[in-house]
């Protein structure tokens, strides 16, 4: 059967690749003796697909991968199982299973939701006013036209459309942007036009960049948590 | 850990940033406030090497069995980083509480090769901590060196408190209750020395006096206190099966260089071989039952989530139980997916049968390590392997499907001839025969492929070959060359491949293997011009070296070139391995006789290592 497990990275695994993340989970789900389906072979290994790579440096508290697994127990008890063998910044707080038409975690992904808050070094040279206001004016814009690096050239794009929702409060910046395989809008694309609107210079290191959550359709035009596209059991 | 000593910018601007970060699983947490003895472990070189170190595992979790000690951990910090602790003044920290090392009580480093003395100085220069032992004083760490290299430790001896001669099971016990006296009482720095100094297996350097004659050799080594021993003898484990084993090893995020479970089967080595230093220091050769074997696999296995596991020995092939123990591991693997790797196994019908189980033959190469081009030279290094033996294994390889070969050789070794260099190519072009003969050519499937790969010998202490020149940098040069140009000549020289290692590593390598004190002030200033990472091609540079041996009035060639009489006192004589130097004699007039030894098991050589009363020696008698 399929399973979507839902997971976080936080503290210092922000600095662990998402390679060694998923080696990680390789031994993980064999400490805790999860039933996961194997390739066969001279070196089989687990059937286990990531969603996107999420690049360094950010903590997420909603990331996915699907697996097949062979038997399952409850919900409840897997997670609790999973998390006595695992490390406290990468745990797991959700699994569920699959319909067997759902596509994988991979190409689903059409948005994710940010918390992004000044740190030590940032808050000595940027005033929250000056973020706040910087918000203001982005979200009051009818286009944002950008520069955009893809892997041949330089394109410019309008990216207004790929920011859903951005909202400043309580000394933080909430963050709603598209994403997944087309029109995938990085919270530091949008920090550095923030930053270069405001006059501020721009260092991605004063900033915490935290994820709350990855997003797909769920085919009647809304964006929910990828967990929905299975039930707990 | 949730807090880093580095910021995320620096972390950020690093390769690897997850060198720095600890939290691996099975990571010891205690708080450092409630422990007597703060100890940073110290492997110097990168994290991926010294993750991969089973040693630093076993004393990682020995120690911090000990409820009144806290081991961490440390490596070198790779060049990138090394010179932003250096710019922003970073002290270098442990990766368990990411606290400045000067601040813990002992710094332990493992010297596993020669080529990191200075790293050792980057750790001690980098944690702030004064490089020479004898600016230290009781506010810094107690620095202790151990590992292979401690058994020739007079090359940098000026940098360590003290040397640990030996296996770090057995003399840890009174080190760690001495030094909790020391840091509660007032005794002094040099009565805590002098006091280790009386624990078997501890070597303090700057207990003992060294005069040289006129021509630069040691005229005598001698104690300069009443209590310290003329001669210190390492310890070991007699009891092997009972030694402290890490149920719990740490799991690096990072994949490190030997990521994987790993049994230690056995250790030490009956064979014998003449030039490897292995052999003879680690000797008696003892072994671990395989009862104790199966359950450590299956709890090692379940603890880390491992899908690997591998066999840690010398020589696996004559480890008693391996016939039963590999066929635990096959259910295993078959039941639970894990992959086995075995290394050092002599190819023969036994070992092929159980490869081809356990890997891909058209993957993987064989590995034979005849070490030497003809008989005769083979049989002047008493590397018993025949070249029937070798003909053979590869054509029984080759009918079962594998069809690329890896060769090992030396090149340089004692009474080495151009017919012994040429005898590289011959032999590898006689297994490519033997492929052409063995397998019809519908059945071929990719083509033949012979690697065969040259390091130069380096002689070591405590080996029959401690007393051999090593070649000048030309002759090592022309001798490969003359290999390679014998290579081209070769029918088949398409299937074949050869390689060989850089002569100034080396050299070097050979120089500090058989250095003395004088060596010390070569390494640092080489240090302070700059070398760190000298393992590493891409970091050593010769001109280091040179300079500073120039600065230093030395010649290295002393130490790599002059054959030494068996008379000369040499820098390592008053360490202890536990093999007579008379045993060492012998068998060095038995090389130069070609006259081969038998191993431990069919026939004792009166070695000495008897007198430690466990192993091979008592297994039966012979």
């Amino acid at each position: 059967m399929k399973v979507r497990i839902k997971y976080t990275k936080t503290g210092p695994m922000r600095f662990i690749s998402h390679l060694d993340v998923m080696r990680y989970f390789q031994k993980a789900l064999r400490r805790a003796e999860f039933d996961v389906r194997y390739t066969q072979g001279f070196s089989p290994h687990q059937i286990l697909s990531f969603a996107a790579p999420m690049p360094l440096g950010l903590t997420s508290e909603g990331e996915y991968f699907d697996g097949e697994f062979n038997s399952v127990t409850t919900t409840f008890d897997m997670v609790e199982t999973f998390n006595q063998t695992a490390s406290p910044y990468l745990k797991i707080t959700d699994i569920v299973i699959l319909p067997d038409n759902a596509g994988n975690a991979m190409s689903v992904v059409t948005a994710s939701d940010y918390i992004i808050t000044l740190n030590e070094e940032g808050n000595r040279h940027i005033t929250a006013d000056k973020l706040e206001a910087g918000v203001h004016f982005l979200t009051e814009q009818q286009e944002i036209m950008v520069m955009r690096k893809t892997k041949k050239k330089e394109v410019l794009t309008d990216i207004r459309p790929m920011i859903l929702k951005a909202e400043y409060s309580d000394n933080r910046i909430y963050l709603f942007l598209t994403a997944g395989s087309v029109n995938h809008l990085k919270p530091e694309l949008f920090l550095e036009v923030l930053c270069e609107n405001m006059d501020i210079p721009y260092n991605r290191w004063d900033y915490n960049i935290h994820r709350l959550e990855t997003y797909m359709d769920d085919g009647a035009g809304n964006r929910v948590p990828l967990i929905e596209a299975g039930r707990r059991f | 850990m949730e807090t880093l000593a580095l910021s995320d910018e620096i972390l950020m601007s690093v390769e690897k940033p997850a060198r720095y970060i600890g939290n691996e699983y099975n990571m010891v947490v205690k708080d450092p406030e409630q422990v007597e003895i703060r100890y940073a472990f110290c492997f110097p070189d990168v994290y991926e090497i010294g993750m991969s170190h089973l040693g630093m595992q076993i004393l990682y979790d020995m120690l911090n069995q000990r409820e009144d000690t806290y081991c961490e951990r440390v490596y070198s910090p790779w060049p990138d980083l090394d010179r932003i602790l250096r710019d922003k003044k970073i002290p270098l920290f442990t990766l368990e509480t990411q606290s400045p090392v000067r601040d813990f009580d002992i710094l332990g480093i493992t010297i596993q090769y020669e080529m990191c003395y200075t790293n050792i100085l980057q750790v001690l220069d980098l944690s702030q901590i004064p490089i020479f032992a004898k600016d230290r004083t009781k506010e810094h760490p107690i620095v202790i060196g151990g590992g292979p290299c401690a058994y020739n430790p007079e090359p940098i001896a000026d940098f360590f408190d003290l040397f640990y001669i030996g296996e770090g099971e057995v003399s840890y016990p009174p080190l760690l209750e001495l030094y909790k006296t020391y840091k509660k009482s007032s005794m002094s720095k040099q009565e805590f020395l002098l006091k280790a100094a009386e624990i078997e297996g501890i070597y303090v350097p700057s207990l003992y006096e060294v005069t040289y004659n006129a021509d630069g050799t040691i005229e005598t080594i001698q104690p300069k206190y009443e209590n310290v021993p003329a001669k210190v003898k390492k310890v070991i484990v007699t009891d092997f099966n009972a030694a402290p084993y890490p149920m719990k090893p740490l799991v690096p995020m990072l994949r490190a260089t030997q990521d994987r479970v790993v049994l230690e089967i056995m250790r030490g080595c009956i064979r014998g071989c003449r030039f490897c230093q292995a052999g003879m220091v680690y000797r008696p050769t003892r072994q671990k039952d395989c009862e104790t074997m199966k359950k450590y696999a299956e709890t090692m296995l379940r603890n880390t989530g491992y899908e690997d596991i591998s066999l840690s020995s010398l020589s696996s092939s004559d480890y008693e139980y391996l016939e039963e123990l590999i066929k635990f591991l096959i259910e295993q693997m078959e039941e639970n997916h894990v992959n086995i790797s075995l290394p050092s196994l002599r190819i023969d019908a036994f070992s092929l049968d159980v490869m081809r189980k356990v890997q891909d033959v058209r993957k993987v190469s064989l590995t034979f390590a005849p070490e030497a081009g003809t008989q005769r030279l083979r049989d002047v290094i008493n590397k018993g392997l025949t070249e029937e033996m070798i003909v053979n294994g590869a054509r029984e390889a080759f009918q079962g499907g594998w069809n690329k070969v890896k060769l090992y050789f030396m090149l340089g070794l004692p009474t080495e001839t151009d017919e012994d260099a040429e005898g590289i190519a011959l032999l590898s072009e006689r297994i490519s025969e033997e492929y052409f003969a063995t397998v019809p050519k519908e059945e071929r499937v990719g083509s033949v492929q012979i690697t065969a790969s040259a390091a130069y010998f380096v002689p070591k202490p405590f080996t029959p070959f401690q007393w051999a020149p090593m070649l000048d940098r030309e002759a090592y040069v022309n001798r490969a060359y003359h290999v390679k140009d014998t290579f081209n000549r070769m029918l088949n020289k398409k299937r074949l491949k050869f390689t060989y290692h850089d002569q100034d590593i080396s050299i070097l390598e050979g120089v500090f293997a058989r250095g003395d004190r004088k060596l010390c002030g070569v390494i640092y200033d080489a240090y302070m011009d700059g070398a760190i990472f000298d393992a590493w091609t891409e970091f050593f540079d010769m001109s280091r070296y040179e300079r500073a041996f120039e600065k230093n009035n030395m010649d290295y060639k002393f130490y790599t070139e002059r054959e030494r009489s068996v008379d000369e006192i040499l820098p390592w004589d008053h360490i202890d391995a536990g093999i007579s130097k008379d045993f060492l004699i012998r068998e060095w007039e038995n090389a130069q006789k070609g006259i081969v030894s038998q191993n431990c098991r069919s026939f004792c050589q009166g070695c000495g290592a008897a007198s430690f009363g466990g192993g091979v020696c008592f297994e039966s008698k012979n």
